[in-house]
């Protein structure tokens, strides 16, 4: 027996049932085609976070103030106000690792400008704020020290704020706008950044100086928080540690008793997001992986049950010449190629699936080569795993038991 | 046709069923000679194990006690792939009910057994395909399915796939069971004309009209052949159809 009579045999008896063949294959399509389609968007969404989460600067630490939270317990003091500008001075001083720091308070708002109002917020911070949080300049300039030193009434905007205040093609620069009834002059504009990993729009957003909105607005001398940049991503753990210490330090924490501030990283916070999808896309495998088994078993059903409803057929093979092996190989690669063609049909489903997803529904997909090489693998396996059985019953019918069958 | 060599010799044959149990002896220690041309007819009554003893003949079944030398092989210590090897390449099978694969063409169901035979190429394959749907007269018939064929080129397709591999005996059961007396004479005349041409055939039948074409009569009884006769005035089924009114054309 030869391999292409065994293929050509196989070929012929699945044509002859090509519905059945067909309905066989679709437990294996929908479950391939699920299998890729749910890792594509899976992969998606975690690479779409990483992008914008890593798009606000993967080596950006924050400290704010308030101790640890556990199980809604606060764990130690909380003063808010416990943080101040010589915090700042001392990282900047102290930490090696970081080398960018800026204080920042807030304040929400009303944003108003001719006839037009719009809520925002206002943050108070230094330039090297724009750096710590990937804003760039798309024109204008930034504050100087000098505006810091003397509360200037000046700000940066982003374009959420144009379009809500300005008309079309009007340049804001030079404008005054009044935040809260005063009056601040527009020194620059922000580049566009769009929503980032969490659905906040990035680009609603004034900076002025820290000490404008201490002393105009908000009438304080403490500070809300403080950015810093790590030297780089690497360096983070080590810029985190030498931050705590700093503050510890300057906050006069004794050993054994706990922060008053919280410190977060942008790596952190990275690392949680993409774990989180992480799991999202282990579960969607799951389930679509779940589904390719059921289609396995579809595929063993049957051949099982056509190797009972054919054993007139094996008979027949049998009386013609057919050895138990030859039957064997017939109903094994029946089986694989059920699955095979099956899993072909359901990856390029699946890829296309991904496509039609990522444009009507505008969700980020990537569609992952090892869950194509994996799906494929694993119909393989399929074919063989669930054909060995029915075809090993197959082989073993005497040729007489097999016709007489009824 | 004295001197021809033999090409079946069976002796002392015997086969039990087991079921449950009681043991149902089928074949009671059956001798018989089968010469090279020879047209034998099997007949019986029904139960008397002309279908066992054909199904041993044809290497489907092994039987319990006794010797079976089929053109010079001993059936006794061959293997079950040997046997395949032996069906594929010296028997061929008519069965009652035709047996043939559904959804599948005339010629594809007479090649059949050539897929089964490694040294027979898929062009070879097809030829001999072909020679044999033209031997049987159904040339034109080559790419129809079993259900676009009546019972007659139905069975006419499988004694095709019976002569496909050029067998040195073909073996038929009930052959005409199914057909009515119009078909069956066709099938006679075209066994006839393949018995002419020298191929060995052994028929199970109960009808005596029909054994009355062949060269050989065989009849068993409950698992013994109680007579032999060689046929004196054989019927030629071509002639008789010829004779045939007809209107009892598909009727029987
Ligand atoms: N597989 C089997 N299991 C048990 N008993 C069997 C089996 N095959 C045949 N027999 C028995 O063997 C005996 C001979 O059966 P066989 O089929 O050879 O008869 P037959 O002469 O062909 O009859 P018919 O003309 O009805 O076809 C019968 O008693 C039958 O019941
Ligand atoms: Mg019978």
């Amino acid at each position: 027996m030869n391999y292409t009579n065994t293929l050509k045999i196989a070929t012929n008896a699945l044509r002859r049932n090509k519905f059945r063949a067909f309905l066989t294959m679709l437990g294996i399509i929908i479950g391939v085609a699920s299998v890729i389609a749910m890792l594509a968007i899976g992969q998606g969404s975690k690479k779409s976070i990483q992008d914008e989460m890593s798009g606000m600067g993967t080596n950006m630490i924050f400290a704010m103030p308030g101790s640890e939270q556990r199980g809604g317990v606060q764990m130690g003091n909380s003063d808010a106000q416990s943080m101040k500008l010589s915090d700042v001075a001392a990282v900047e001083k102290e930490c090696t690792a970081i080398s960018a720091v800026s204080s920042q308070v807030s304040s929400r708002g009303q944003v108003v400008y001719g006839n037009k109002n719009w809520p925002s917020s206002i943050y108070g911070v230094n330039e090297k704020y724009l750096d710590i949080r990937k804003y760039a300049l798309s024109s204008g300039r930034i504050f100087s020290d000098q505006e810091v030193q003397t509360y200037a009434k000046v700000c940066l905007i982003g374009q959420t704020i144009i379009d809500n205040l300005f008309e079309k093609g009007e340049d804001p620069i030079g404008k005054s706008i009044r935040f809260n009834d005063i009056p601040i002059k527009v020194i620059g504009i922000l580049e566009e950044k769009g929503e980032n990993g969490m659905g906040q729009d990035q680009d609603d957003i004034i900076l002025s100086p820290y000490t404008t909105v201490q002393k105009r607005i908000l009438s304080i001398t403490h500070i809300q928080g403080i950015f810093a940049s790590a030297v780089s991503e690497d360096e983070n753990d080590l810029a985190i540690e030498q931050l705590t210490e700093t503050l510890r330090r300057t906050h006069k924490i004794k050993d054994g008793e706990t922060d008053d501030f919280r410190i977060r990283s942008q790596s952190e916070l990275v690392q949680t997001f993409t774990s989180i999808s992480d799991m999202m896309t282990t579960l969607l495998g799951a389930i679509a992986g779940i589904s390719l088994l059921v289609g396995g078993i579809g595929i063993m059903n049957i051949m099982y049950v056509s190797v009972t409803e054919r054993t007139k057929e094996i008979g027949l093979r049998l009386s013609v010449g057919g050895r138990g092996t030859d039957i064997m190989m017939q109903f094994l690669v029946e089986s694989i190629m059920l699955s095979i063609s099956g899993g072909v049909i359901g990856i390029l489903l699946g890829i296309l699936a991904s496509y039609i997803v990522s444009s009507v529904m505008n969700w980020p997909v990537v569609i992952m080569t090892s869950a194509v090489v994996f799906s494929f693998i694993v119909c393989s396996a399929i074919g063989i795993f669930f054909g060995w059985y029915p075809a090993r019953k197959a082989a073993s019918l005497n040729p007489i038991d097999a016709l007489r069958y009824e | 046709m004295k001197n021809q060599k033999t090409i079946i010799e069976v002796s002392k044959l015997r086969k039990d069923f087991y079921v449950g149990e009681i043991t149902v002896h089928a074949l009671k220690g059956v001798d018989l000679q089968i010469k090279e041309g020879e047209f034998v007819a099997i007949m019986g009554t029904s139960g008397s194990g002309k279908s066992t003893m054909l199904n041993i003949l044809g290497c489907l079944d092994k039987p319990t006690d006794g010797s079976y030398i089929l053109d010079g092989v001993s059936m006794g210590e061959l293997s079950k792939n040997e046997l395949a090897g032996l069906r594929n390449n010296k028997l061929g099978f008519v069965f009652q009910s035709y047996n043939l694969l559904p959804r599948t063409t005339a010629l594809e169901n007479v090649e059949l057994p050539l897929y089964y035979n490694p040294n027979v190429k898929a062009k070879e394959r097809r030829e001999r395909g072909i020679a044999a749907l033209e031997a049987v007269g159904l040339a034109d018939r080559m790419h129809h399915m079993p259900n676009q064929l009546s019972g007659g080129q139905q069975q006419r397709v499988a004694i095709a796939r019976s002569l496909v591999n050029d067998p040195v005996v073909i073996l038929a059961d009930e052959a005409t069971g199914n057909l009515d007396t119009h078909t069956s004479y066709e099938i006679m005349a075209l066994l006839q004309d393949l018995n002419e041409k020298g191929k060995t055939i052994v028929f199970v039948t109960h009808e005596a009209d029909i054994a009355r074409f062949m060269t050989r009569n065989v009849m068993f009884r409950d698992g013994h052949i109680i007579r032999e006769e060689m046929v004196k005035d054989r019927l030629n089924a071509a002639e008789m159809l010829k004779n045939l009114p007809v209107e009892e054309n598909g009727e029987e």
